[in-house]
């Protein structure tokens, strides 16, 4: 290294990580205010007066950045133009020194992503523990899941969460006793407390319906699945039967009349339930679809419109009406043993469809 | 209260309905498939629609429609309507007024 001012640098990656080993440009005295092995921060090396190029730095001279190690090519030209090298030398220190503080950005930005991905998946991780539904890619605010402004569905939230758990509890109970020994009147108990459960539930959905009755109606508080089989907020009645029917071995020749009447008329009532239903869309239909041509969002009868959807609240009431009746006939009809296995399926029924889900949901995540 | 005695009293099956009551019309539907022609009376197109509500809420019903009476007796609203009938003793009360009665 013969040449006069200038110095071979070792070829290194841009400035970023490693310490600046430039000695030999601005001289020994500055070997000392190079800070070595310090990643993080730029190094500050202060560049004297005399040497006039610096001078036009003015930036680099007052916080003294490191200049940056990058190839120099040791060709003749370095020899014959120190000026030009000067000027290169400076503006890779300044090139370096801005793509240092973009890094630091990124990485800070990074930083804060990451602890945020951290609280989302605890907060998805407690809501999965409690039975609620959260599939992936969610987008809270259109689904309504968390509503939080809306402390009457919060409250139906947490419920439900709960209610889920005792559910999970009823049916592992049940579950021990009918593979065991246990007397009717124990067995009529338990079989009473889990009929008590349910209707537990179709109270807390009624309250839940005057709070928000979309809410209630969209079953999102529900796995994806149980989504799938929703009517009117809930399950059919109809359907409780069909899952019902066949664990029951021996049916005498009454029980087998009062079931199939109860088929016939349950499916009546889910009948005119449903075609109410229709008839209220398709009024309401019509009720937004009056008025002028041109006019905008304004609905003419906004009043009669939003009456119709207070409807809505009693449907919803009604069917889990419904379902309730269903429940207390099948009780009746049935002995507390048969009641038992019914309600074990029913309770069954309903784990492997949240299950079901939970597999779905996973499925999409996995990798192709 | 003497005029919904008298809607009241025509024979079979009448429900005190509103022209914009849907869970009247279900109650309808529930009926004609049991084989009964109801008749409703559609109470907001009655100039006395208020008396009469106020009549209906006095009999015992929690809301004035829809009010569901049989053979002159009320049963009651759309709840016991369909209690009676998951119970099965809805079709034995309509039998009398079923059209077809086969």
């Amino acid at each position: 290294m013969n040449s006069t001012s200038t110095h071979f640098v070792p070829p290194r990656r841009v400035g970023i990580y490693e310490p600046v080993h430039q000695f030999g440009m601005w001289g020994e005295s500055f070997k000392s205010n190079i800070s070595n092995g310090n990643m993080n921060t730029p190094n500050h090396i202060i560049i004297p007066n005399n040497q006039k190029l610096d001078n036009n730095l003015s930036e680099d001279t007052s916080h003294g950045t490191a200049g940056t190690p990058h190839m120099f090519d040791q060709e003749a030209s370095t020899s014959r133009h120190p000026d030009k090298i000067q000027r290169r030398l400076a503006q890779n220190r300044e090139a370096a020194r801005k793509s240092r503080l973009r890094k630091k950005a990124y990485v800070q930005q990074l930083e804060t992503s990451r602890l945020k991905l951290i609280q989302l998946e605890q907060e998805l991780d407690r809501a999965r523990q409690q039975g609620f539904y959260v599939g992936s890619g969610i987008d809270t605010n259109s689904l309504g899941f968390s509503e939080t402004m809306n402390p009457g569905i919060a409250a139906f939230e947490m419920e439900y969460g709960h209610w889920v758990e005792e559910q999970n509890r009823q049916i592992c109970e049940l579950r021990t006793v009918l593979h065991g020994h246990i007397n009717d009147i124990e067995l009529r108990l338990l079989v009473e407390n889990a009929m008590k459960h349910y209707f537990e539930l179709f109270r807390m959905k009624s309250s839940a319906a005057k709070a928000d009755v979309f809410f209630v109606m969209s079953g999102m508080w529900r796995t994806s699945a149980e989504r799938f089989f929703l009517w009117i907020g809930g399950f059919r009645p109809s359907d409780l039967l069909k899952v019902l029917l066949p664990h029951f071995d021996i049916l005498t020749d009454q029980q087998l009349l009062d079931v199939c009447n109860l088929k016939q008329s349950c499916q009546q009532a889910e009948d005119a339930l449903t075609q109410g239903m229709e008839k209220l869309q398709h009024t309401l239909a019509d009720c937004v679809a009056a008025g002028q041509l041109g006019e905008g969002s304004y609905i003419p009868q906004v009043n009669s419109a939003m009456e119709r959807l207070e409807a809505l609240v009693s449907f919803v009431n009604q069917a889990d009406h419904l379902r309730h009746e269903t429940l207390q006939q099948m009780y009746r009809i049935l002995t507390t043993r048969q009641a038992a296995r019914g309600l074990l399926a029913l309770g069954e029924y309903f784990q492997r469809l949240r299950a079901l889900s939970s597999s779905w949901a996973t499925r999409h995540r996995e990798p192709t | 209260m003497d005029k919904v005695v008298r809607m009241s009293s025509d024979k079979g099956v009448v429900i005190f309905s509103k022209s914009s009551c849907c869970l009247s019309y279900a109650v309808q539907v529930l009926f004609q498939d049991l084989g009964v022609h109801p008749t409703v009376h559609e109470i907001d197109k009655d100039p006395e629609c208020r008396e009469i509500e106020k009549a209906l809420m006095r009999l015992g019903c929690s809301t004035p429609v829809p009010a569901i009476f049989v053979g002159g007796k009320l049963i009651g609203s759309t709840n016991e309507v369909m209690s009676l009938h998951l119970s099965g003793s809805l079709v034995p009360l309509v039998k009398p007024f079923q059209a077809n009665l086969c």
